[in-house]
Parts: C-alpha cells; structure tokens; sequence
C-alpha cells in the first residue's frame, strides 16, 4: 500500500463499518478504517446490543434464580445480587467481542487506524493530523441518544442508555422517558435487580412502530413484572435536586411530579455526523439531520458512501452490516441489494418481541385486505415445558396469493423464532409453505408453523 | 464402448398434412438391448398405428417421449447407444438415474409444489416472482385464475371431491380421445358440411353369387391360396357401375369436377382402434384372386394396426359392409373427397316373388350413399340397379357386359 493511500476509508467501526471494510478486503480493496473508540465494535458492541444483551440475560437469571427456580422445584435460598460482578462479566463480553473484530481486521488486512475522521474532500480525510487519501470514502458514523430539549445528561443520575449500561448501584427507582426498544429492555434489567420502574411514555402505546398487539401484550407483560407506564405522558421538565431528579409530566388527566434517583433518557437516537466535514464537502442531509444517499449508498459527492444509522431507514445493527456489504459489491459492480421489507427487529425484554414485514396497523392503512393466522404459546408443548407459555405468534398472510406480509411474535425466543419468518419472507414464501415445511417437536419453532397453518384456518393445536 | 456414439430414434415422415402422432407404446424399456431395425415404439396418428425401427444396435438409451405424449414429425423421441446388443437376461448396465418429470423444473416450494402436482399445469410455463424468479405460491394461483383453471378444485373442494370419489360407482369415465377417434369425427362432420349426402336403396337377390361361390371355392383356394369371398364380387360388380357412371368416382375440387380413369376402392374395416379404410389398387385391372388378395393383407394389417400410409391415401370409391356385424339397413356416410359409398348388409332369407311364386331367395339390401351435388338422382338410382344386376348375374361381371 502506498503511504497513506487505500482504495477504501470506512469511518466508523461498527456493524455497519466493520462489515463493509472486511467485505471490501475480501473483493481485494485496500481498506483502511477508522474509528474514535479504543476498540471496535460501534455502539453495538461497546455501549449497545452486545452489553445490553450481557445485562438481560444476568438480571434475568437473578430474577429466575429469586423468584421463579422454586416452582420447577429448585430451592435457593438467601440469593444476592452481586452488580460489580455482573457488570465486570458485561464488559467481559464487550471486550472479547470487540477484540474479536480486531482479529478480523487483521485476519482480512484492514488497517485500523483510532482517532476522529474529518472529510477534506471527496477522496481525503483527515485523521490524527495525517491526511489520508483513497478513491472512495464510506460513513458508518452511526448514531448517538438523542436528548430532550432542556435536559442534559450527565451520565450520572440523568443517564442516557451509554450511562443505564453502568450504573455503580441498584437505583431504588428509575424513571424511564421514553418507551422504545432501548427503555423498556434497560428498564427491565434494573427492574429485575430491584429498581422500581416507571415508563413514560409520549404516544398512547408502547413501541408504537410494532405491530400494535404485541406493544399491547409486551406492556400486559411488562407491568404484571411490576413496571409502571405512564403514556400518552409529555415530560415538562427534568431537574436535579440534590442526591434525586425531579421529572414534571403532563397528560390529559393533568401534571404531576415524579421523583427518581435515577432518569434514563431513552427517546430515540440521531445521526452522529459531529466534526465529520460534511459541510466543508458538501455532502446533503435531510431536515432530520441524516445524510441524503442514492440507492446505491452514494452521498449527494460523488464517490463518499453512507450506509447504517447514518441514513433514513430502522437504526438497526443488522440493516447496517446489510448495506454494508451491498455498498461495497455495488461499488466493485456486483448487484447489492438489500431487501427492505424484510429486515426483521427485536426487543429483547421477557417475554422477547419480534417483528418482521408489515404490521396490521400498516396493512389497514394501505387498504390492503389480508388474512390472519394466531397461534398462542400456551398452546406449544415446548413453551409449556419449560415455563414460558407467554405470548403468542401471528403471521398475515395476502387473502389471493397467500403471501406472508408480516409476522409478529411475542414470546419465549421471538428473537430467534423470526428468522424462520424473514427466510421465508425473503423466498416470497406463502403461510402455505410455513406450513407444510416439517417442524422438530417439541420446539418453540412450532409456533410458528400452527399460526401459518391458522391462515388457512387449520392449525391443528388449537 | 470406447467409440460408442447415440443415433436418435426420430419419427418418421407420416404422409402428407400428417404432422404429428401420439406415442401409443414403448415396446422396448430404457436399458433394453436392441438389434438394428427391431421395432422400438408405435407411434398413432389420426389415421394408422405405425412402428419406428431402432436406428441401430446397441441400447435404448433414452426415452424422452412418453406414452401418450404428442411428438411431431422429425422430432426425437429417444435415443439409442450404439453397440452390441446385449441379450436382454443380462442386468442393464446404464446407470441414467430414473428419473421422474419432477426434474424437469426447478425446486419448488412446498406449497407450490403441492399445487402444481394437483393442477394440470406445467411449471415451466410460469414465470416466477420469487427470489431469483422462483415460484411463488401467488404466481401459480395467479396462473391458474388467468388460464381458468380452478383453484377450488384443489382447495375448498377438495373434502368435498374426496368423498365422492370414494364412492362405488363412477357414473362417467373420461378418456382423451385418440388421435385416429379425432381424425374419424373431424372427417365425418366434413363429409356431412360439405356434401348434399343422399341415399338410395335396393336389394339384390344372393343366390347366383352364392351358387357360383361355392361351386368355385374349392378350386379357387386351391389355386391362388385365398378364399373366394363376396368382396371381389362387390368390387367387380361396382367397377362396372363405375366405368358407366363416371361421376360416382370422381370429386370436386373447388370450381372444378375431377373425373379419374382409375379406380382404388376404399374397403372400410372395423379394427380395434376404430374405423380404416386401406385401398385396392387399379381394382378394375386385378383378377378376383388378385383383389381377395388384397383385401386379405390389408385387413391383417388393419386389425394388427400395421397400415402405413400409402394404404391408406387416394382412394376413388369406397365400399363399407356392415353386414358382418349384422346390419339390414343403413345409410354410409361419405368418405371425402370421394362422392360415392356402397353399403353393404346382412344376407337373409327372405319370401321373394319370383315369376308369380314365392320363392326364399337369399336377399341383401343395398345402399348407395352419393354426393348430390354432382351426382343426380337418375343416375345414383341407375348405378345401383347396375350394381344389382351384375351381382345377380354373375356371368356378366366376368364377360363385362
């Protein structure tokens, strides 16, 4: 490689940056990447999906292990929480999978480089005051937590997810603004380990973009945990006073203050673009603040890419590592293509929550007429077995062709369970083929299988 | 094997406007050993069952045509690898996968799959919108509805369906028609579109025929090795009506009245496949040995589906007897472009004046389908009255007078 010189600079090394640089090391590219955090990953890995998931699933074991192991007939007694523990095996988890992205980087000759990019022009950026050069340029900046206006986060008791991910302490109460994906899951492990919770929500529903059932469901679930929401609730104001914070809301049945030690501001994510040069370039953004992109990835200057949580679309870590790769074969001239209405999304709480394709709400509002198939885990043996009989699977189905257009779980593993749904989605399955394709008893997967069957009204287990 | 190459086995020229068969059977399996011309398969058309010869020795390598499949001319309906014939106790060494027409199309998706195999369509035919133009359910619902093909058949109906075919009794049974029941009903309708049919009668008193067949017989099957039947007498007999009436053998063809100086009479035979009629050749110039002869080895070869097509084609006028099977009456129909049919019946004895007493005469009821149009009543009526007197005066036939 000539000094300072590649074919291809990522920006950002999260799943969006780090796939598209291995992708391009493996069409041949010199690839160079940089990213500002010590290790790799993104958000993801450091301060999103990955610690998030680490936390879940401890808090959800201590949960078991206090209240739930007695009914399978397991006798624990005195069980204590050990938080630095379970927060050291967290960052455990982060740094073997981070450093695993270094040895990926090295395995396919990416060369990494730490420090903060800045755009001098379409084919140079500037990075630790060296300047180097390559024939295109890839933004995988992601995203950040988006604040409310008038609230400032210090990370200590006013903490965005990055802070939630850390607390030094169990708080005695947490107050969750904010009830999407990243609240509910965050809200749910400090619930868990012993924090009374309470959601305030903005919109009427929980995670409104889902399928509206399964916000319903989730939040019957959520609260029977002992969760409290407050929707249709605005926050007036946050302010900290003393060791607390003091959270004014407002709703139709008038104001009222809450009292915290700890506020988690979870209302959403923006664009993270901050020093990048974009101006100084000319690279377009929208109003929303994300940049503008052709459909081949390609910014409003010609050969600077973007792809991920950068740009219009679900921030979501598996839409970004897809347009990861198609950005990269669409510029050595294969046909990248990333399928959109198959992008699956997951809220990892208890029961998990999994979404694929359109949801009723969208069906109905495009006029579209489509059938419904339900099938509930209480009536899977599986489920039953092993004490998860939660929720439920609902696949809709176009009435002529028979077409899966979306399918909805709610219940043990939904997270794993889409992917049968999205393969066969992406293979324009009809409920048809969910149902005739033979299903291992007893499993969850089955679940699956009976609401397909439910389409066409002949599920056999209900 | 080094050397071994394949020759195809193509279906041969069928005659004229004949363009395409249907494979009746495979009379070797894929595998067989087979010797050089050794007949491989019979192809049907609409008007003969032929055989097509094995292009060489060696085995039958492939069969791509199957039973029932419609081939045209020139097109290949197997192959044969060349080498030697191997006696057929020993284990076929072809290791070609038996393969059913499932692989004719690419994998299909379970419920597709289900649906294609319930519904008469070819996947081949649709095209689909699936990942990398995979079929989708929708695609072939879509097919069906757009070609009116039901799909309820297969679904909402389908407990319904299966119900009542486990009833005993089948009130109907559908069979494709062949091709030769389809060429038969195409022609018989053309002959009644096209030409003004008429019929006339008469009856003709046996018993000179019968006198002088069986004082004859013996020396005749003597000498020329086939028995003496009542056919030759027919021909002999309508060849003398037809010289007379020349408008009997002869066509129109458009504006035109085509008048032949030949005469190949069509002898109509019931076989097993339906009806044929292979032709005597220049019967006005063969002997009755020559033209029983005749009849003899067409008829063999009608019943056993041997005709080819040159026994067939042409043809001046024809005469159909449906007395074997017992007729005492009817009409024939033409068979076109021809303008004349005898039909033949039953022999009966039966109460006849004859010079003031009633005598039992061996009598027959003749009956001459013509085509109005080129042939008036007079001489359609005169004809038969011919036809008539020569088979009652026997003598007279032989002497043409």
């Amino acid at each position: 490689m000539e000094k300072n010189k590649a074919d291809l600079i990522v920006i950002g090394a999260g799943p969006g940056g780090y796939v598209a640089a291995i992708r391009a090391a493996q069409l041949g590219m010199n690839v160079v990447c940089i990213d500002k955090r010590k290790t790799l990953g993104g958000t993801c890995l450091n301060v999103g999906c990955i610690p998030s998931k680490a936390l879940l699933h401890s808090s959800h074991k201590y949960d078991e292990a206090k209240n739930h192991l007695d009914s399978f007939g397991i006798k624990v007694n005195n069980v204590e929480l050990d938080l630095s523990q379970m927060m050291e095996n967290k960052d455990k988890v982060v740094q073997q999978l981070t450093a695993g992205i270094d040895y990926l980087f090295n395995k396919n000759k990416v060369k990494r480089i730490e420090g903060t990019a800045r755009l001098r022009s379409s084919e140079e950026v500037e990075v630790n005051g060296e300047v180097w050069k390559a024939k295109y340029i890839l933004i995988a900046t992601g995203s950040e937590s988006a604040s409310l206006p008038g609230v400032s986060i210090n990370e200590k008791n006013i903490v965005s997810s990055t802070g939630a991910l850390s607390l030094p302490t169990t708080p005695k109460e947490l107050i969750v603004i904010g009830g999407g994906y990243i609240g509910l899951e965050l809200g749910s492990v400090w619930q868990r380990l012993g924090s009374k919770v309470t959601v305030v929500e903005y919109m009427d529903r929980l995670v409104p973009q889902m399928d509206h059932e399964l916000g319903a469901a989730l939040q019957k679930s959520l609260s029977k945990q002992g969760m409290t929401f407050k929707l249709s609730t605005q926050v007036k104001d946050v302010t900290e006073k003393s060791n607390h914070v003091l959270v004014s809301i407002e709703s139709s049945k008038g104001a009222e203050q809450l009292e915290a030690d700890v506020v988690l501001v979870s209302t959403g994510r923006k664009p993270y673009v901050d020093d990048l040069g974009l101006e100084s370039v000319g690279v377009a953004r929208n109003e929303k603040g994300f940049i503008v992109v052709n459909q081949n990835y390609e910014t409003s200057v010609s050969g600077v890419f973007a792809i991920g949580d950068v740009i219009p679309g679900p921030m979501l870590a598996h839409k970004a590592e897809e347009e990861g790769v198609a950005v990269i074969e669409t510029i050595v001239g294969q046909k990248g293509h990333v399928n959109y209405d198959t992008i699956p999304s997951v809220i990892y709480t208890h029961p998990e929550v999994a979404s694929v394709g359109k949801t009723e709400e969208q069906l109905k509002s495009e006029e579209r007429a489509y059938k419904v198939g339900k099938f509930p885990f209480s009536a899977n043996s599986r489920a039953k077995s092993v004490g998860t009989p939660e929720g439920f699977v609902k696949v809709l189905a176009d009435p002529l062709t028979d077409l899966v257009l979306g399918v909805h779980i709610i219940g043990p593993d939904a997270g794993t369970l889409i992917a049968e749904a999205v393969l066969a989605m992406e293979f324009s399955a009809s409920s048809e083929d969910i149902a005739r394709t033979c299903h291992a008893h007893p499993t969850l997967n089955e679940a699956v299988k009976e609401a397909a069957l439910a389409v066409e009204e002949r599920a056999i287990h209900i | 094997m080094a050397k071994a190459t394949t020759q195809n086995i193509k279906v041969p020229s069928l005659g004229e406007s004949i363009t395409e068969a249907t494979i009746a059977r495979w009379l070797k399996k894929k595998g067989d050993p087979v010797n050089l011309d050794e007949p491989l398969v019979e192809v049907e058309t609409d008007k003969v069952t032929l055989e097509i010869s094995s292009p060489a020795t060696g085995t039958l390598a492939e069969i791509t045509a199957e039973e029932g499949a419609t081939v045209e001319v020139d097109s290949i309906v197997g192959t044969v690898l060349e080498g030697e014939a191997k006696p057929s106790s020993k284990k076929e060494p072809m290791k070609a996968p038996v393969k059913s027409e499932e692989a004719d199309h690419p994998p299909l998706s379970p419920a597709v799959r289900k649906l294609v195999e319930e519904t008469p369509v070819d996947p081949n035919q649709i095209t689909g919108q699936g990942k990398d133009g995979r079929l989708t359910k929708g695609d072939v619902l879509t097919f069906l509805d757009q070609h009116k093909v039901t799909p309820s058949e297969t679904k909402t109906a389908s407990v319904e369906k299966a119900v009542k075919r486990q009833e005993p009794d089948q009130r109907v049974e559908r069979v494709p028609l062949s091709k030769l029941r389809q060429r038969i009903a195409e022609r018989l309708k053309e002959a009644q579109n096209t030409a003004a049919i008429l019929t006339t009668f008469n009856e003709v008193d046996m018993s000179q025929v019968i006198r002088l067949r069986s004082q004859l017989k013996e020396n005749f099957e003597k000498k020329h090795g086939v028995k003496l039947g009542f056919m030759s007498f027919f021909t002999k007999a309508c060849i003398v009506a037809l010289k007379e009436f020349p408008a009997v053998n002869a066509e129109i063809d458009g504006d035109e009245l085509v008048y032949k100086n030949y005469y190949d009479i069509g002898i109509a035979v019931g076989t097993p496949q339906g009806l044929v009629v292979p032709i005597v050749r220049n019967a006005d110039q063969k002997s009755f040995a020559e033209i029983e002869k005749d009849i003899l080895n067409l008829g063999k070869k009608a019943q056993e589906g041997k005709l080819s097509m040159s026994d067939l084609q042409g043809g001046t006028f024809t005469i159909s007897n449906g007395g074997i099977y017992g007729s005492l009456m009817s009409t024939p129909i033409l068979n076109p472009p021809q303008s004349g049919i005898l039909g033949m019946h039953k022999i009966e004895q039966r109460p006849m004046a004859v010079d003031g007493k009633v005598e039992i005469r061996p009598m027959m009821y003749l009956a001459l389908s013509y085509d109005h149009r080129i042939i008036d009543g007079r001489e359609a009526v005169t004809f038969l009255v011919r036809v008539k007197e020569c088979l009652e005066n026997p003598e007279r036939t032989l002497l043409d007078i």
